[in-house]
């Protein structure tokens, strides 16, 4: 088998096996990116000498008999939202195009310790509004499995990456779906953790209060092994929880006997393709049989959850992005005639029109008279969807739903409605209200061959009994083995 | 028609925390440009704030020093406003759950004590700094300030005068700098001050529309605003008009004020929640240990000064207002016999020269020490009375000890009669008409021809000692 095609542990276990070198694995990987990237436009920022230095660097440990961690030498990549010092991170806007931070975001921080090797920056939606990586400023990743279909968003690039073998694993954000999304779309497995599990410390912020970090990657070992590296309490993040982080890897455990499984009505109803809602449900009889107990509840407010998502999140996207000023770095208009116009002209030719229309959608949601109409009242959805979920697990251990109503759309489908492109979020956005982990494995393909994902919802920091049931569900399956044909 | 002015003030202090209010970065004033930030304060984009602790110490040492209750629960907002100096384009305020609420402070005005109301105490970052002018091609910024702690005190409207409002601000700042909270300087910007002012007719009870004045950075600015802003008003009213609430910009060279209607300030300032930073929760046992850590404050030392130095209110009152003074008066009472004398040296002349030269009180150049022996060399007869204000001159000049001064220049006071009597007779020599004038009963050539020994002696000679031989001679 082709060296880029290995999944972390393996890499991990052939590595102190000798059976490779880390610059061995990190050519084959950067070959692989010049060879698919052209069909699959995952990469905004390839740093191929710097990956070629840090291999070298890494093998000595190896060679040396160094006691090495888990990630070592494993050929990575992260959205181009997380902050990389003395490497432009664009969230693929123009307004951030030239933007070289002078310091690490936590999680580089985190897999520069673990010793995992950057290879470049992901493609994404700009400032991670979207769930088609349609509003990079850059290029149209592509899906894998079908190059005329969008990857899902906004971690497209992400997501694309890992299911064409262009990196082991990558770093996504999630906001309100952005990881899980795409990972369903391109067939990944890929975890939005409880918020405050992964600090969001150098995360280039989009909404704060949703925001979280996580791994996309090839099986649920890799995710388990790529939580263990960046999960943990920061200081300098205050919304970073203080509790005990477990070893994720001891949940990768293939059993679910007595498993408790609750699958809302209101995610398997109208609106869901059937196809889609089908293999889902397959996928539940599945661990049904492995000793699973499943039965289906309602789980209340769902229809609010989408509105209140994009009002909370525009909310406080239009005040995190209003730094974008054409004051002290990123974009600045040629031309303006005062302070005001500097203003307008940058931020008008800086952003694109998805970004401007959330930004005036939480403008105008936290405006004078408005504000109780609009802001408090998705807060007040908020609360009664976190009550509502932690109702539904005094029952059940595990909730399961489809990812999105569909499979991965045609490039251009929905671009020019955003409301339709809003609702591929329907099933994602309530685990970010909650501030719940949820986690994504493949489960089946449809009739076209595009792969079907399946969500699986857990409590506040009981990332490990997702990770037991997803990795269960995977040691029965071959779902994850398969590649797209590129 | 007699009208009322209503004031309230909106107090901004500058806390004297070590580091900034998010991030670690020093707060100390006066920095070269650029020099005291970082990624977090400049508001790179990624960064989290984390709220330094200290932050919340002092504003509620400062809340309880103004009799407050003090939150359980309160949170943090944003409020959202472009401008160059605010380089998150959000300021990190607190709406409508702030830290300290319901309090009140007491001032002495005209011999009456009055009692003014604190609304509520918030913490908030202060912005950076606009550079004009040091530029050829545009305006620069400085981040120094920026992130620096600020707390926001607003009184409830409870003032009727600019002298009220005077006492207030004293009052405020002369609390915050017991407490340590804030060093309160004005020219420094640490004390800022904004002033919300109606007026209406004497009796009525609803208050009129209000104006808030910004830009106030001394006591002065606030008394001639507070007479400006109100006299406008008045005119408004009487020519017909009505007032608009706007704010409005002080100038105190023209003491003169401007609407400041322009599109900068039509602000909506969307404040919400701020995400990134936890509610901020108070133990009973955190407040009660904080106030254990209170001084004595203002109104009981002038208590102290009246009963224990016996000085007059008012004395008592001005030296007290300023803890640096009380602690320069309370160190030279200490060594010096007569804490009276002490008293008066400050209230006088060292009041009068502190002024005219326009000086801070802490850059004083001498210690009280060495103040309490200057009045110990008048005490003992070694200098006049007259001599000494020289003197005093000459040690806010140079520092020097008093002892020195008098030794470098001479001024050792001439009390030996024999010496004197020869200078008084060549005095009396060159002065025949004023010496028949006092014959003929005129006493005030008396002193005319005292003033001319003094003269003689450049000073120095014992007054006393003069008058008696200048009585003998004249028999």
């Amino acid at each position: 088998m082709e060296l880029y095609r290995y999944t972390a542990h393996e890499i991990r276990d052939m590595l102190r096996n000798k059976e490779t070198s880390v610059p061995e694995l990190v050519k084959a990987c950067l070959e692989r990116i010049n060879q698919v990237e052209p069909k699959v436009k995952a990469y905004v920022t390839v740093c191929e000498d710097e990956a070629l230095r840090k291999a070298a660097e890494i093998q000595k440990g190896f060679d040396l008999g160094e006691d090495m961690p888990a990630l070592a030498g494993v050929p990575m990549a992260l959205k181009d939202n997380m902050c990389t010092k003395g490497l432009v991170t664009s969230c693929a806007s123009r307004m951030l195009d030239n933007f070289v931070p002078p310091y690490d975001a936590a999680v580089v921080n985190k897999l520069s310790e673990e010793k995992a090797v950057l290879l470049g920056k992901m493609n994404m939606d700009e400032f991670a509004m979207g769930s088609s990586t349609e509003n990079s400023y850059y290029k149209q990743t592509k899906n894998p499995w079908d190059l005329e279909c969008v990857p899902g968003g906004s971690s497209g690039g992400s997501a694309a990456a890992v299911a064409a073998d262009e990196a082991v694993f990558t770093l996504g954000s999630d906001t309100g779906g952005s990881i899980r999304l795409p990972a369903a779309f391109c067939g990944t497995v890929g975890l939005k953790p409880t918020y405050g599990s992964v600090s969001r410390f150098g995360l280039v912020a989009f909404a704060s209060s949703l925001d979280q970090i996580g791994p996309l990657t090839k099986d649920v070992t890799d995710c388990a092994l790529v939580m263990n590296a960046i999960s943990g309490h920061d200081p300098h993040d205050s919304t970073s929880a203080n509790v005990a982080y477990p070893d994720y890897t001891k949940a990768l455990v293939n059993n679910v006997k007595g498993l408790k499984i609750g699958l809302p009505k209101e995610y398997f109803g109208e609106g869901i393709n059937p196809e889609v809602g089908k293999t889902v449900e397959k996928a539940v009889e599945l661990l049904g049989e492995l000793g699973a107990e499943y039965e289906e509840f309602e789980l209340p407010i769902t229809e609010y959850a989408l509105p209140a998502y994009y009002l909370i999140s525009s909310a406080e996207a239009s005040s995190n992005l209003a730094r974008y000023d054409g004051i002290k770095y990123g974009y600045r208009a040629e031309r303006f005639d005062d302070l005001i116009d500097l203003y307008r002209q940058s931020r008008s030719e800086g952003f694109g029109p998805e970004v401007k229309r959330r930004i005036m959608i939480g403008t105008y949601a936290l405006s004078a008279g408005y504000y109780d109409a609009y802001y408090k009242k998705a807060l007040q959805v908020r609360t009664l969807i976190k009550r509502g979920f932690d109702k539904a697990f005094e029952k059940y251990d595990v909730i399961i739903t489809p990812v999105s109503p569909t499979t991965a759309f045609k490039i251009g489908e929905k671009a020019e409605d955003p409301l339709e492109m809003y609702l591929s979020d329907i099933c994602t956005v309530s685990v970010n209200i909650a501030g719940l982990p949820g986690m994504v494995i493949p489960c089946g393909f449809d009739s076209k061959g595009l792969p079907v994902g399946l969500q699986l919802i857990g409590k506040p920091f009981d990332e490990t009994t997702l990770i037991r049931a997803a990795y269960t569900f995977e040691q029965n399956t071959d779902y994850h083995k398969r590649r797209p044909n590129l | 028609m007699n009208y009322e002015t209503v004031i309230g003030l909106e107090v901004h202090a500058e806390l004297s925390t070590k580091s900034k209010i998010y991030c670690g970065c020093t707060t100390e004033f006066g920095g070269e440009v650029n020099t005291h930030c970082c990624p977090i304060c400049t508001g790179m984009p990624g960064v989290l704030p984390v709220l330094n602790e200290k932050v919340v110490e002092y504003a509620i040492r400062a809340g309880l020093a103004t009799n407050c209750e003090i939150a359980k629960f309160s949170k943090q907002d944003r409020k959202n406003y472009f401008y160059p100096d605010l380089p998150k384009a959000y300021q990190v305020s607190q709406y409508d759950l702030p830290l300290c609420t319901n309090g009140y402070i007491e001032i002495e005005v005209n011999g009456n004590t009055k009692k003014v109301g604190i609304h509520r105490i918030h913490i908030e970052e202060d912005a950076g700094k606009l550079m004009h002018d040091q530029w050829e091609t545009g305006t620069l910024v400085d981040f120094n300030r920026c992130g620096v702690p600020l707390i926001e005190i607003v009184t409830e409207p409870d003032m009727r005068s600019a002298e009220e409002a005077k006492a207030v601000l004293d009052k405020i700042k002369s609390i915050l700098e017991y407490t340590e909270v804030s060093d309160c300087k004005m020219q420094e910007g640490s004390l800022r001050c904004d002033v919300n002012l109606s007026i209406k007719p004497e009796g009525q009870k609803e208050f009129g529309t209000r104006t808030e004045m910004k830009n106030l950075n001394s006591f002065r600015s606030l008394v001639r605003a507070v007479e400006s802003e109100s006299k406008r008003q008045q005119q408004v009213l009487e020519s017909g008009g009505v007032i608009v609430q706007e704010t409005r910009r002080w100038d105190d060279n023209k003491g003169v004020s401007y609407s400041m209607r322009n599109k900068e300030e039509a602000h909506d300032y969307r404040y919400f929640p701020e995400p990134d930073l936890a509610p901020i929760v108070t133990t009973d046992e955190m407040v009660e240990s904080i106030r254990k850590t209170l001084p004595e404050l203002p109104d009981v030392r002038r208590k102290r000064f009246v009963e224990q130095y016996g000085l007059p209110e008012y004395d008592a009152w001005l030296l007290t207002t300023s803890k640096f003074l009380a602690d320069f008066f309370e160190e030279a009472a200490k060594i010096s016999n007569s804490p009276k004398m002490v008293s008066n040296w400050m209230m006088g002349d060292m009041m009068r020269i502190i002024n005219d030269k326009g000086l801070d009180y802490d850059a004083i150049p001498f210690t009280p020490a060495n103040f309490a022996d200057l009045l110990g060399l008048i005490e003992k007869g070694t200098i006049s009375g007259s001599i000494a204000k020289t003197v005093f001159e000459e040690m806010f000049t140079s520092g020097k000890h008093p002892e020195d001064i008098v030794k470098e220049k001479g001024l050792v006071q001439i009390s030996d009669e024999g010496e004197l009597v020869g200078i008084v007779k060549t005095v009396l020599d060159e002065n025949p008409q004023s010496v028949s004038d006092y014959r003929s009963g005129k006493d005030k050539a008396f002193g005319y021809l005292v003033g001319q020994t003094m003269k003689a002696t450049k000073g120095k000679a014992n007054p006393q000692v003069i008058n008696k031989i200048l009585k003998d001679l004249l028999k």
